[in-house]
């Protein structure tokens, strides 16, 4: 994996980064976790882990963080989000509207499935990935409303987008790094080398 | 037996969703605002912070369900709600209510002095206070999903967080160095399941987030309880009983993201004015302490 590359960037601003760094020890992939903007230079592509995603869009305005994203997805750098990590990517963020990344034509709906008594462990599909069902566990997760013309799904569950891509940017509601099953990640890696 | 099954999973998910993040004490649906407006992870719904509870006295209790109802309608972040030890009706009620986290907390009088709750059956996960090691598996062993340090709760002075903290890391360090045959006595001393005491030989950390609360008070103690190990910080009296709430709730969130980064943690501490006063922990009388309540 990875061979001689920059590691994979994990943004680690607060939010669940250690299950992503635990998921990619597993794969044997190096990572790094990322706090500044400056550390964008020495990674070769982004994870956002789930969290919340209001109190990671504070820090996106000190030491315009967010700018730097966008820089580096403009690059060509894949970038994966996952839950709060998708809300941020989002073009269009509902309930209520707040600042995005818009790095992907999806429209988000925060807590869309209701509160942590809502949240649940459920098996979806993404054919184009994985040829049997998906762990899938969605907490206090948000539901995609909207898919534009150029996005993809990969994902389903229960009807609902749930994993969508558009070029170099990959975004998931559920979170893969909270469960054994590495379909998700190792799909995300093979981006770095496209 | 412990078991990380799917409810399990769910429940500690959200505390992993929580770390490297600030949890503030909030009575109002106005102070929620601004915590959530300063970068707070959650709030926790209390009626009144420790600091004025140990002031006041009287028997502190859940929350009103009108307050509560407020700050959920107010803020998109995960709110908690505080349960008074063993009182498994107030939990049932905050269920049902619907908040996400359960704090069964010393900070309230106990309803119960021998038994803690039964909290495996709920779909909303709880949170306890702990002050060494078997207390801390004693509460994951009834099904809690997160422990936090106790600390002293209003006492502004981080001696108390800082002494739970440790107790908890080194025993955690020296089982790891037990073989297997010394695990049972070692059970039986801490007084916790023996399950485990196994799981944490083995793993070297506890098998939910360890987060910090009771005494928190300026960005350095955040600092501080994040570099002795904690997860995440609990900030209860800290903020609302300080002289500028919101830059003080600011800079706490900064310093515990880079907790390990002095510069920043130097530039928070520039930005907040005077802190709350705090109290010698070592002058209150034994009676007065919060942490000794639960077991």
């Amino acid at each position: 994996m990875n061979n001689g590359r920059k590691p994979v960037g994990i943004l680690a601003i607060q939010g669940d980064f250690a299950m992503h760094a635990k998921m990619l020890d597993h794969i044997a992939t190096p990572w790094k976790l990322v706090k500044h903007a400056a550390e964008l230079e020495g990674v070769s592509g982004l994870i956002m882990p789930g969290g919340e995603s209001t109190t990671m869009l504070k820090f996106f305005a000190n030491e315009d963080m967010g700018a730097a994203i966008k820089d580096f997805a403009a690059k060509g750098k894949p970038v994966f989000g996952t839950c709060a990590g998708a809300i941020l990517l989002a073009k269009e963020v509902l309930n209520p509207p707040q600042e995005k990344l818009g790095l992907i034509d999806i429209a988000i709906e925060r807590n869309a499935y209701g509160r942590q008594v809502d949240s649940s462990v459920r098996l979806g599909e993404c054919p184009e990935i994985a040829d049997r069902s998906v762990e899938m566990v969605f907490i206090r997760a948000p539901i995609i409303r909207r898919v534009g013309e150029s996005v993809r799904v990969l994902g389903r569950c229960e009807g609902l987008p749930v994993l969508v891509e558009q070029g170099n940017i990959l975004a998931a509601t559920f979170h893969p790094e909270l469960t054994e099953d590495e379909t998700i990640h190792r799909y995300f890696l093979r981006k770095l080398s496209d | 037996m412990w078991e990380y099954d799917q409810q399990m999973k769910l429940k500690v998910g959200l505390a992993e969703m929580l770390k490297g993040g600030v949890i503030m004490d909030v009575t109002t649906a106005e102070q929620a605002k601004i915590a959530e407006d300063a970068g707070a992870v959650a709030v926790m719904a209390l009626e009144r912070v420790p600091a004025d509870i140990r002031k006041e006295g009287g028997v502190a209790r859940m929350a009103s369900i009108r307050i509560i109802k407020e700050i959920m309608d107010a803020v998109t972040i995960p709110v908690m709600a505080k349960a008074r030890i063993g009182h498994f009706a107030e939990a049932q009620v905050l269920e049902a209510v619907g908040v996400d986290y359960i704090d069964e907390s010393e900070v309230l009088t106990p309803a119960d002095e021998e038994h803690h709750i039964h909290k495996w059956p709920y779909k909303v996960p709880f949170v306890c206070g702990a002050r060494n090691l078997g207390e801390a598996l004693r509460r994951i062993g009834e099904g809690a999903a997160m422990i936090r340090t106790k600390g002293e709760a209003g006492s502004g002075n981080i001696v108390e967080a800082v002494r739970h903290l440790r107790a908890i890391t080194s025993e955690i360090r020296q089982l790891t160095t037990l073989r297997e045959e010394e695990l049972m006595a070692k059970s039986k001393e801490l007084g916790a399941p023996y399950d485990l005491v196994k799981w944490v030989s083995q793993n070297g950390k506890l098998p939910v987030p360890n987060f910090s609360a009771g005494g928190i008070a300026t960005p350095a103690d955040a600092s501080l309880v994040m570099q002795l190990g904690a997860e995440a910080v609990f900030v209860g009296s800290g903020i609302f009983k300080s002289s500028d709430p919101d830059n003080r709730a600011k800079a706490i969130v900064r310093a515990t993201t880079h907790f390990n980064e002095p510069q920043v943690v130097a530039e928070c501490s520039a930005e907040v004015g005077e802190a709350m006063r705090g109290i010698d922990v070592q002058k209150l009388d034994p009676k007065e302490l919060l942490q000794t309540r639960g077991w």
